[in-house]
């Protein structure tokens, strides 16, 4: 009985790690292809001038190993006293480390990735705290307060949370046309700021504040303004992390729209920065890879560090009633 | 006429009582008057007007003209749409169940593992969900390289020729169909092992009492008491099936020919490249229908069989 228990669980381990190969591998060759040695020629060797188009493929970034061996031939001329001998490895481990990040400073030098980086920074923050209080502020009346409307306005929000946005790109189009907001930020953030995801999810969660608590603040005399500030936003804490979190992985990695507004390179977002980038680039592996790291590398960063508050996030949203 | 007034006398009653509690509640609006304000115009106004431009012939250069139903003659009589809605019918059939169940699986193995194991592989499998589908697309359109790809360098251990994936007419939606697959469904299962951790023990104990093994347990137990999450994944990825732009606009531009044109790209197109407004709008009114029907029919059937 033992026995058969942990072949099954073995089973289990192999059949879920060959699963999440399969998953991370994408990711993975996206930043082994972004470091790959591209143009240095070991003139030793006869090898590839690109490794990134290796036959059979160099499933990691060779510079590590080419590095390695350099560096300790470079270690043994010097105890050997061979001066020039040791010059001539440690210029070659020069050579590799520019090599290896050639894209990556191409991204910024030649191209405006510091720029799209800092636009797509800069408009996830601002919708994210817009979001943040205009949907808490909604949420919070819909779920504690009882006045007439309420439900109609409740109905009307979930309703539309049907209808696919793509519905409403070309009503948009003229409309941001006609107010002149083509080509700006704004044209991304209002639209942005509309979502009404958030509102449904806040007044999932702000129904599970105990009404006692609302109560006593107005009867201390708190305004509502005081006791929706002092009393529900602290309490909402978490609702607020997932629905943040949220709010700034869908605008960081928001696409379709934003091809359609901008065409001047200077306000790009990464995704679209992105986009232009395959058109002019289209077989430049290494540098499209580069670009698609950067663009990867901040989501990531946040999903490690906040991964329970995107469980909390979908079940909140889910499931749930 | 007695009955009359005494109606209407009500109705001013409640009227008035209305207003008086609206006065009460003058808060509660502020607090909801932006979010309001823009919901109005950024998404209440675009979707009657989508409505009202489906049946306008407008150019970005002519002026709006009633045009009836031309724009939906249009779209039914045009190979584009035919093509883009079979091509997206096809990829949402085979993809959608695929990864629902593959998500139930790989969440009920998941599910019997310790805490730290079940972190690693929740992130694991939800990580590429957090990733962009722009990056994901731009990697495996190199994956999919003809003379460099990672695909055609396994091709070649068994001695095939190379497939030349994105480039003919005969593979390409099958190439963005199995991209489709094989991405994990992370939304699927984290939600899938919350709702599980709370299936009650009872339940198992009871069936463990009655002899049943550990998979009749699961296809008995564990999957009927899923239902409600498999019909929220099953709608929810239908509806963003529906909606596969990223891939297409990235890897292969809806052809070769209408190889692998999807509803979303076609009205891309012709909103945004022909600027036929009119007919963009038509179509996009014809895919909230198709959403709305198949999300209506979804939930009748899983819901019966639950």
């Amino acid at each position: 009985m033992k026995k058969r228990f942990t072949w099954s669980k073995a089973l289990i381990y192999i059949v879920l790690s060959v699963a999440a190969v399969i998953s991370l591998l994408p990711l993975y060759w996206v930043f082994s292809t972004s470091l790959q040695l591209s143009s240095y020629q070991d003139e030793e060797l006869d090898r590839p001038t690109s490794y990134v188009n290796a036959n059979p493929p160099k499933m990691y970034p060779i510079g590590i190993t080419e590095y390695v061996e350099h560096w300790k031939k470079a270690n043994d001329a010097k105890k050997a006293g061979d001066i020039k001998e040791e010059a001539y490895h440690r210029d070659i481990m020069d050579q590799i480390i520019a090599d290896t990040f050639s894209s990556f400073k191409a991204l910024f030098q030649q191209n405006k990735m510091g720029l799209w980086f800092l636009n797509s920074l800069y408009i996830g923050i601002v919708v994210t705290i817009g979001i943040l209080l205009l949907d808490s502020m909604a949420g919070y009346v819909l779920a504690k307060k009882r006045f007439p409307g309420r439900n109609f306005i409740f109905w009307l929000i979930i309703s539309t949370m049907m209808i696919p946005s793509q519905v409403t790109l070309v009503p948009m189009f003229i409309m941001v046309r006609d107010l002149n907001l083509m080509d700006t930020h704004w044209a991304l953030i209002l639209p942005d700021l509309s979502m009404v995801f958030g509102v449904f999810l806040m007044r999932q969660f702000m129904l599970s504040i105990p009404d006692e608590l609302i109560e006593a603040a107005k009867i201390d005399g708190a305004s509502e303004w005081k006791t929706y500030w002092k009393i529900v936003i602290p309490l909402a804490k978490p609702g607020l992390a997932a629905l943040g979190i949220f709010t700034f992985m869908n605008v960081w990695n928001s696409f379709l729209w934003p091809i359609i507004v901008l065409n001047n390179s200077d306000l790009f977002t990464l995704p679209v920065g992105l986009k232009t980038l395959q058109d002019a680039n289209l077989a430049d592996f290494k540098l499209l890879m580069s670009g698609a790291a950067i663009a990867a590398i901040p989501m990531i960063i946040v999903f490690i560090l906040f991964q329970r508050h995107f469980v909390k996030g979908l079940t909140l949203g889910g499931v749930k009633e | 006429m007695l009955e009359l007034s005494l109606v209407l006398k009500n109705a001013g009653k409640s009227l008035k009582k209305t207003g008086k509690q609206m006065r009460k509640n003058y808060a509660a609006y502020l607090f909801l008057l932006p979010k309001l304000i823009l919901f109005t115009l950024f998404i209440a106004i675009p979707v009657v007007w989508a409505f009202v431009l489906s049946f306008q012939e407008y150019r970005i250069t002519e002026a709006n003209l009633f045009a009836g139903l031309d724009n939906y003659k249009q779209v039914f009589e045009s190979e584009a749409f035919r093509k883009a809605l079979i091509n997206t019918t096809i990829y949402t059939v085979v993809t959608v169940p695929f990864n629902v169940i593959t998500a139930l699986i790989a969440a009920s193995f998941i599910h019997t593992l310790g805490r730290f194991a079940q972190n690693f592989f929740r992130a694991a499998f939800y990580l590429p969900t957090v990733t962009s589908m722009v990056i994901i697309a731009m990697v495996w359109r190199w994956m999919y390289n003809y003379e460099f790809g990672l695909f055609n360098h396994v091709v070649g251990w068994f001695g095939m020729e190379k497939i030349n994936w994105l480039g003919q007419t005969d593979s390409a939606l099958s190439a963005i169909i199995i991209m489709q697959m094989l991405i994990p469904f992370g939304v699927g299962i984290i939600l899938y092992m919350a709702s599980m951790s709370s299936i009650s023990d009872s339940l198992y104990e009871a069936a463990t009492i009655d002899g049943a093994n550990a998979f009749q347990k699961w296809f008995k137990i564990t999957v009927p008491m899923l239902t409600p999450s498999t019909i929220y994944l099953t709608l929810l990825s239908t509806i963003g099936s529906f909606q596969v732009f990223t891939q297409i606009i990235l890897m292969t531009g809806g052809g070769p020919g209408y190889a692998t044109e999807t509803l979303v790209h076609l009205i891309y197109k012709t909103g945004f490249r022909d600027f036929e407004f009119g007919l963009a709008a038509a179509q996009s009114v014809v895919l909230f229908f198709i959403i709305f029907v198949i999300s209506v029919l979804q939930y009748r059937v899983l819901n019966r069989k639950g």
